[in-house]
């Protein structure tokens, strides 16, 4: 192989291997804000702490889920001695109830990490009904 | 038990508890994260320009592509173009071919002796490690090309459709991608192979178990991350941002077993351009792949021939030809 080839093939390598660098220049490491509902803020405590609950919420919804579907058992005790209606998306006393804005409660967080959770083939967000 | 693959093994769980203690309880988290992976970078780029800059450097003076077919002859003889290619385009489809499928290793072979009276030596086809690696380098990929979320915001639509078929299977939450659990079981699949088959495992050495074992131990804390210990995702994409930006943070929340896994990366990529993962580039390169075998149609002349100083039988003639009319031999001129 001629060496011409050869360094050609090496810029494409090393222009590919650094892609994550060049395509970010100028970017920004700035991760969304989600915005709390006034009655979230107010509330103080969610289901788990702020970093369990960032980390673990997917696992427990999954939980959830048969728990509901499969037990009929809607009662969830939490780990601060609190219990909750488990529920996604219906009446006050649900996630949604309290996180009221999916888009800004949601939305943000799993566009900025390319989750696509499918929560809403099923489930309708509040909004959506009442629209 | 056998040294060859209990120290590499024991290396790597080293370096796992390196990263993981050194986070975990020395809060080392700026070291681990933002100085080793910026110098595994340079160290990885630095080490494979120069290590095919080396290869390109070195002489190949003669075609010596392996020919597994008929070589282009006569008219009527028909010719393999693939397997014995006399143009660039029939190189190209065989580069394409080796690259992209593997070719050669498919045509594996193992040899063995008929258990029986005769005893015989046999060779038969051998397909299983060729699976392997197709299933392990594939699942690779994809496995790397999903990354790229973490470096990418926002997230183009084309690595969301990868990441739909790869999770196509919906099962659980988070959903189980699938190029992770073939990548850890074909990588054990290809380790097993090493350890229990007793001629494979005699010429393996601790430079085939190391990476075998780090990627091992980085799909492993991968999966675990995502689906047992679990990770804040959020904080991880501030973090990969933060470093491709060259504005590194270190987020509140992301636990050791992520800098682990980075750690492991950062090694995997700074051994990769000193070790046998050279092949990577080295495939492009192979000198019995990516030539033509034209040699009966092309003169192909040594690129460091000099001018040689011969001496022809003209000269030599008129340098003895009194000595050669003396004893009798025939010359061409007389005078």
């Amino acid at each position: 192989m001629s060496k011409n080839a050869i360094i050609a093939g090496l810029v494409v390598f090393v222009a590919t291997a650094l892609f994550p660098f060049w395509f970010n220049i100028g970017g920004s490491n700035a991760a969304p804000e989600i915005e709390l509902s006034e009655r979230a803020k107010a509330a103080r405590y969610c289901v788990l702490e702020k970093y369990d609950m960032r980390a673990e919420h997917m696992s427990l919804l999954d939980e959830w889920r048969d728990s509901v579907v499969r037990d009929a058992d809607r009662l969830y005790k939490g780990t601060n001695g609190k219990s909750f209606n488990m529920s996604l998306s219906t009446g006050e006393d649900s996630c949604l109830g309290c996180h009221t804005d999916k888009e800004k409660f949601c939305d943000r967080c799993h566009n900025f990490v390319s989750v696509a959770p499918y929560c809403w083939e099923c489930h309708t967000t509040p909004e959506e009904v009442t629209r | 038990m056998n040294q060859k693959y209990m120290l590499p093994l024991a290396g790597v769980v080293l370096l796992f508890l390196l990263a993981y203690a050194g986070v975990e309880g020395a809060g080392l988290q700026w070291f681990f994260g933002i100085v080793i992976p910026y110098l595994a970078v340079i160290a990885f780029i630095w080490g494979f320009v120069n290590r095919v800059m080396g290869w390109a450097d070195s002489a190949v003076p003669f075609r010596i592509p392996t020919t597994c077919g008929q070589e282009k002859s006569l008219p009527w003889i028909k010719q393999n173009r693939i397997d014995n290619p006399d143009t660039a385009w029939g190189v190209f489809i065989r580069m394409v071919l080796e690259i992209f499928l593997f070719r050669s290793l498919f045509r594996n072979t193992k040899a063995a002796f008929h258990r029986d009276e005769n005893n015989r030596l046999s060779y038969s086809w051998e397909i299983f490690l060729w699976l392997g690696a197709l299933a392990f380098h594939y699942a690779f990929l994809v496995t790397a090309v999903r990354h790229l979320r973490f470096f990418m915001e926002p997230v183009p639509w084309c690595l969301k459709a990868l990441e739909y078929m790869d999770g196509i299977v919906q099962l659980g939450l988070p959903n189980i991608f699938m190029s992770g659990l073939v990548l850890l079981a074909a990588a054990l699949f290809l380790l097993a192979r090493r350890i229990f088959d007793a001629k494979v495992s005699y010429i393996s050495l601790a430079a085939d178990y190391f990476p075998l074992f780090l990627i091992i131990g980085i799909a492993v804390t991968g999966i675990a991350m995502r689906y047992f210990t679990k990770v804040d995702v959020v904080g991880v994409k501030e973090f990969t941002m933060g470093i491709v930006t060259f504005q590194p943070v270190i987020p509140a929340g992301v636990g050791p077993l992520f800098y682990a896994h980075l750690f492991m990366v950062s090694v995997l990529i700074v051994y990769f351009p000193m070790s046998k993962l050279m092949h990577m580039g080295g495939i492009f390169l192979s000198p019995t792949r990516n030539m033509a075998n034209n040699t009966r149609a092309k003169r192909h002349v040594n690129p460091w021939n000099y001018a040689v100083d011969v001496h022809t039988y003209e000269q030599y003639e008129d340098h003895f030809r009194d000595k050669m009319i003396e004893a009798g031999l025939p010359v061409d001129k007389k005078e």
